[in-house]
Order: structure tokens, then C-alpha cells, then sequence
């Protein structure tokens, strides 16, 4: 049975957040008498990571998830609770406990801006004492799994953003970290990018049994990375469970549109007892609970005369769009 | 083991920032430029003091000239170092980019106080050494072996002193966010460094000994040269130093514990 890596209990973490009120005269009262308030960030939080979960944390904006992540990579001092990563306390920063981890942040670069990425690897491996012969492989290794070849060689200021992505990753994991938490890795970067970064990370978990912590806001990295997710809102764990029963919970039933051969056959099915969401002439929608689907599809199949029928799935984006504004989930 | 990883670690910050700066041909020469203009304006402006008044403050034109080439060095030092790295912490901390280095198995300090370099400042320091050089011979100072020992451990002394009090100010901005205008006004305070001690009233001379010690910085070491220096002097330079340097680095520890990363 795999162990926990990640052990977060009671945590929590205020700031103090100064307010301005607006105009010349909040300005200048701002300037003399700053009026700071303590706020609470993260609130009370507890749970548990095993070694090579892949754990998506959601939540709208300002939600808490990338102070999470810091606090689990010690950037941050927690104001209560305890953390305990791999068996170390983050905010102590324990040389062995930096080389067991990496933070990769899609808005933020540690590649040095004016060279080419092979730099700035060749001087991470030396921080990570990583000698020469041994950097040069890592570097063929995770160049080819990431398909990267001619950029590692090209100034990084002339990279596009999905290169130099690509980059940061490679000079982020050039120590094979067995944590990496990722903040957005995918920010701003193309469909194709995307997907090659998210092809990546599976392959590099399953290589490696590394332990991947994310945040993103695209529910396509959600989706193919993660069984399981930690929901925020408003500092505090909203839902904390496998994401396809946070899927199934949020989204009870399917949409099935049928186009029947006649609209009298549509009229029939209309009055026969399934909640419609729509008809128009020969076409109606229907919806049907996602436990009876199998049932409900063969009745409709046997009992009247079908010219084609599909099956819609509500957009995720819309469905775990209500676990960012909702407070509770149980499961 | 640990100091060889840290001198592998400085000869790639060597070689990434040459790399880096050598991007730029132009700016290099410019830089290069300016500081040859900025020693011969020095030069120019110490001469004008001393041009109906032999001596200023007890001190001859040659005798002064020796302050100027310390200063020459402290400030080629400054250029090189300091100036690329320190300022940049302010940026760290604004940017959040202060993340990656406190990630890193190395220590935070040694990171951000050497990473860059910037290539110009040598010759600055080549120049203010070429100077002293000359100064040497000009004002006949014999180079013995406690000369040459006590000059290195002033002079090295008033490097320590003068980096405490930059980064110090640049470890505020975790609190304070910006604080440019604070590293303005300790750049300010150095070009006075440029002057003799004694050149100035009873007041700043306990104000640049005590609350920003100019002094210490380039007057002590001039002494030194010109064998005025006493022992009581050169001794409180170091502890100075000392004092200087462990503040600051406990400063620095304290400070990252308030540290609270940029928002993304």
C-alpha cells in the first residue's frame, strides 16, 4: 500500500491585507494612516497525498490553491497547523528536502532571460550538485520526453511561450524531483502545448511515480491528469474526492436528444412520462438519470420508431463551475 | 565538499552572466566609457578643491588621490557585484521570483548577493588599483609585508561594510516593497566617500563615522596607506565589519520569514 507523502493537518494562513479607499484624498490617507486588517487565507484545512497521486486543487480566483502550494513547498510560514512533505516541514527548507521537490509556476521564469535554456539547465545541476556527465543525460532524456531539441540552444527571450515552457520544465525537474507541484502550468499557452505538456506529466508520473500537486484553471489539465480533486472556496476544502463522483454528483442526469421518425411518435414519447427539456417537430430532448440510462434507452429503443439518437454530456467547465461558488460538497 | 559545490556553483554564475552581458556588445563599450570619464571627472573635481588650498583637512592633493583610487575600487566593486544583484532583490520580492532562489539547496544569501556580474565594473577596479599603484609611488609608501596585509584587511573590510549596508536596505523590501530611493540615498552618501574625513565639520564627521560610516570605508584604508592609520582604528574597522555582516545576514533570515511571495 502506498504511503502518505503529503500530510497537511489544521492548517491555516492569514495575511495582512491593506485597503485603499479610492481617489486623491484615499490616496493621501492611505500615505499617512494605512489601515491594515488580518485576513484569513486558508482556513483550517486538513488532508492527505499518497506517493504518485496526481491531486488537482480547484477554486475560483483568490480561492487559496497557489498559497496551498506554497505553504506545501515552504515558501510560505503557516500561521497554524501542521505540514509535513516527504517527512520534513517545508518552511524549514532542509537541503534534502529542496532536492526532493520542485515548483513550477506558468506565470513566473527562472530560465535566464538573455540565454539559451541549456544555461540555465547546466546551472541548476550544478546547484542540485549534479555532475557534468550525469546533467548531460538527464538532459537528453527529458529533452526527448519532451520534445524539445533546437530551443534548448536558442536565447530564451527568441523562445515561443509553449518553448519556453517546455524549458522551464526541463530546468525544474533536471534534479528528478519525486514532488512537483505545478501552479498553473499550462497559463496562456496553445491547444497543442497543452496537450503536449499534459502528455508529459502522465508519462513522467508513470516513469517516475512522482507525486504531481496542480492547480490549473483548464479543466481539460483536470480531466486527463487528476482522479482526484481538492476543492477551495474561500480558504476552506469544499470537496476533496474522486473527480468523477464529483462529476457524477454535480451533473445527475444526461441530456439524450432523440429525432424520431415522425412527429407523432414524438408527441407519443412526449407523453410518456420522461422529463422533456425541449421538442420541436420531430425532435425532442430528454433527461434521464444517470443510473437509468441503460434501462431508460432500452424502452425508448423497444417502444417506438427511432430514426437516430445522441447522448450529450454537460460541458465540465459549466459543471465544476458550481463547485467554485458552492460551499460544501459531500459526497 | 560544501565549499567546493559553492565555488562550482560561482564559476557558472561567472559564466552565465559573462554570457549574458556579452549579449550586449554595445552596452558594454558604453559602460566601459563611462567609467573612464567618471575616474578623470573625479580626478578633475578633487584637483579644483585643491587647486588655491594646499591642503584640505591635513590632506595633501597626492595624499587624497589615494582616497579617490579606494574609491575607485569600492566603486568598480560596487558596479560589479552589488549594483547587478542587490537591486535585483527588489525585484525578486515585487515579482515573486524570490520563490525559485528560496527553492533552490543553496543558500539564499550567496544566490542573490553573486549570481550576475556585470563585466564593465573590472575596469573600474582595474583603473582605482592602476591609481593606487601610482599613488604608491607619487607618495613613496614603502610596500612591506604589514602594509600590504593591514591595506588588504581594510580595504576588504570596507567592501564587507559597504555590502551590509546595501543589502540591508534591499532585505526591507520584503516589508516595505520598494525601496530604490533608500539605495539612491546610500549611493549618494558614498560619492562623499570620495572626500577626506577631516575635509568636513565636526558634526558630519560623527555623522558619517556613526550612523553611515563613510569613514570606515575609504578614509581608514587611505590612513592605512599613508601609515596615519592607528591600531584602535584599524581594529574597530574589522569589528565594524563583523557587526555589519552578521546583522545583516541575521537580518536576512528574519526577514524571510515574513516573506509572503507574490501573488500569482
Amino acid at each position: 500500500m502506498e504511503q502518505n507523502i503529503i500530510d497537511v493537518r489544521n492548517l491555516s494562513k492569514s495575511f495582512d491585507i491593506s485597503s485603499k479607499e479610492p481617489g486623491l484624498k484615499g490616496t493621501i490617507k492611505h500615505f499617512f494612516r494605512r489601515q491594515t486588517k488580518s485576513l484569513k487565507v486558508i482556513k483550517d484545512i486538513s488532508f492527505e497525498i499518497k506517493e504518485g497521486e496526481i491531486v488537482g486543487f480547484l477554486g475560483a480566483n483568490g480561492a487559496g490553491k497557489t498559497t496551498i502550494l506554497k505553504m506545501l513547498c515552504g515558501l510560505i510560514y503557516p500561521s497554524k497547523g501542521s505540514i509535513s512533505v516527504s517527512g520534513y516541514l517545508p518552511f524549514r527548507r532542509k537541503e534534502n528536502f529542496l532536492k526532493n521537490i520542485t515548483l513550477i509556476m506558468g506565470q513566473k521564469q527562472q530560465l535566464i532571460w538573455d540565454l539559451p535554456p541549456i544555461e540555465s539547465f547546466y546551472l541548476n545541476a550544478s546547484i542540485y550538485d549534479i555532475d557534468k556527465f550525469e546533467a548531460k543525460r538527464r538532459i537528453k532524456k527529458l529533452s526527448e520526453m519532451l520534445e524539445v531539441d533546437e530551443e534548448l540552444f536558442i536565447p530564451v527571450r527568441k523562445l515561443s511561450l509553449g518553448q519556453r515552457m517546455k524549458s522551464e520544465l526541463l530546468a525544474a525537474l533536471i534534479h528528478e524531483p519525486n514532488i512537483l507541484f505545478l501552479d498553473e502550468p499550462t497559463l496562456g499557452l496553445d491547444i497543442n502545448a497543452q496537450r503536449n505538456l499534459r502528455k508529459f506529466l502522465i508519462k513522467y508520473n508513470k516513469e517516475t511515480n512522482a507525486t504531481i500537486c496542480l492547480t490549473s484553471h483548464y479543466m481539460k489539465d483536470i480531466t486527463s491528469l487528476c482522479k482526484r480533486v481538492i476543492c477551495v472556496h474561500e480558504g476552506a476544502i469544499s470537496y476533496d474526492g474522486k473527480l468523477d463522483l464529483l462529476l457524477k454528483k454535480l451533473s445527475p442526469v444526461k441530456e439524450i436528444l432523440i429525432v424520431c421518425s415522425s412527429e407523432e411518435d414524438a408527441i407519443k414519447l412526449e407523453n410518456s412520462g420522461f422529463t422533456v427539456k425541449n421538442k420541436n417537430k420531430n425532435e425532442i430532448t430528454i433527461k434521464i438519470a444517470n443510473n437509468s440510462i441503460t434501462s431508460s434507452l432500452k424502452t425508448i429503443l423497444n417502444n417506438f420508431d427511432i430514426e437516430d439518437l445522441y447522448i450529450n454530456e454537460p460541458p465540465i467547465d459549466e459543471v465544476i463551475g458550481k463547485v467554485l461558488i458552492k460551499k460544501d460538497y459531500e459526497i | 565538499m560544501i565549499l567546493r559545490k559553492y565555488l562550482k556553483v560561482y564559476k557558472k554564475f561567472l559564466h552565465t552572466s559573462l554570457a549574458s552581458e556579452l549579449e550586449y556588445k554595445t552596452n558594454i563599450l558604453v559602460d566601459l566609457i563611462t567609467s573612464i570619464l567618471s575616474l578623470v571627472g573625479s580626478i578633475f573635481l578633487l584637483s579644483i578643491f585643491f587647486q588655491n588650498n594646499g591642503n584640505i583637512g591635513g590632506w595633501k592633493f597626492e595624499q587624497a588621490l589615494i582616497i579617490q583610487a579606494i574609491y575607485t575600487i569600492l566603486n568598480g566593486i560596487t558596479n560589479t557585484w552589488f549594483n547587478p544583484n542587490l537591486t535585483e532583490i527588489v525585484k525578486h520580492i515585487r515579482e515573486g521570483t524570490l520563490d525559485f532562489v528560496l527553492l533552490k539547496p543553496i543558500d539564499s544569501q550567496f544566490f542573490i548577493s553573486l549570481k550576475k556580474i556585470n563585466p564593465s565594473g573590472f575596469l573600474e577596479i582595474m583603473l582605482g588599483f592602476f591609481l593606487l599603484l601610482f599613488c604608491i609611488r607619487i607618495n613613496q609608501i614603502n610596500l612591506s609585508l604589514s602594509f600590504l596585509s593591514l591595506s588588504l584587511i581594510t580595504i576588504s573590510c570596507s567592501i564587507c561594510i559597504l555590502y551590509s549596508l546595501w543589502f540591508f536596505i534591499s532585505t526591507t523590501t520584503i516589508w516595505f516593497v520598494k525601496t530604490w530611493n533608500a539605495i539612491e540615498v546610500l549611493r549618494s552618501f558614498l560619492y562623499i566617500g570620495r572626500f577626506p574625513l577631516n575635509s568636513f565639520s565636526f558634526s558630519l564627521r560623527v555623522f558619517f563615522s556613526i550612523f553611515i560610516p563613510i569613514a570606515f570605508i575609504t578614509t581608514i584604508p587611505s590612513e592605512v596607506f599613508l601609515g596615519l592609520s592607528q591600531l584602535w582604528k584599524i581594529l574597530l574597522e574589522v569589528f565594524v565589519a563583523s557587526v555589519f555582516l552578521i546583522t545583516s545576514r541575521k537580518f536576512w533570515l528574519f526577514a524571510l520569514k515574513f516573506y509572503s511571495s507574490a501573488s500569482s
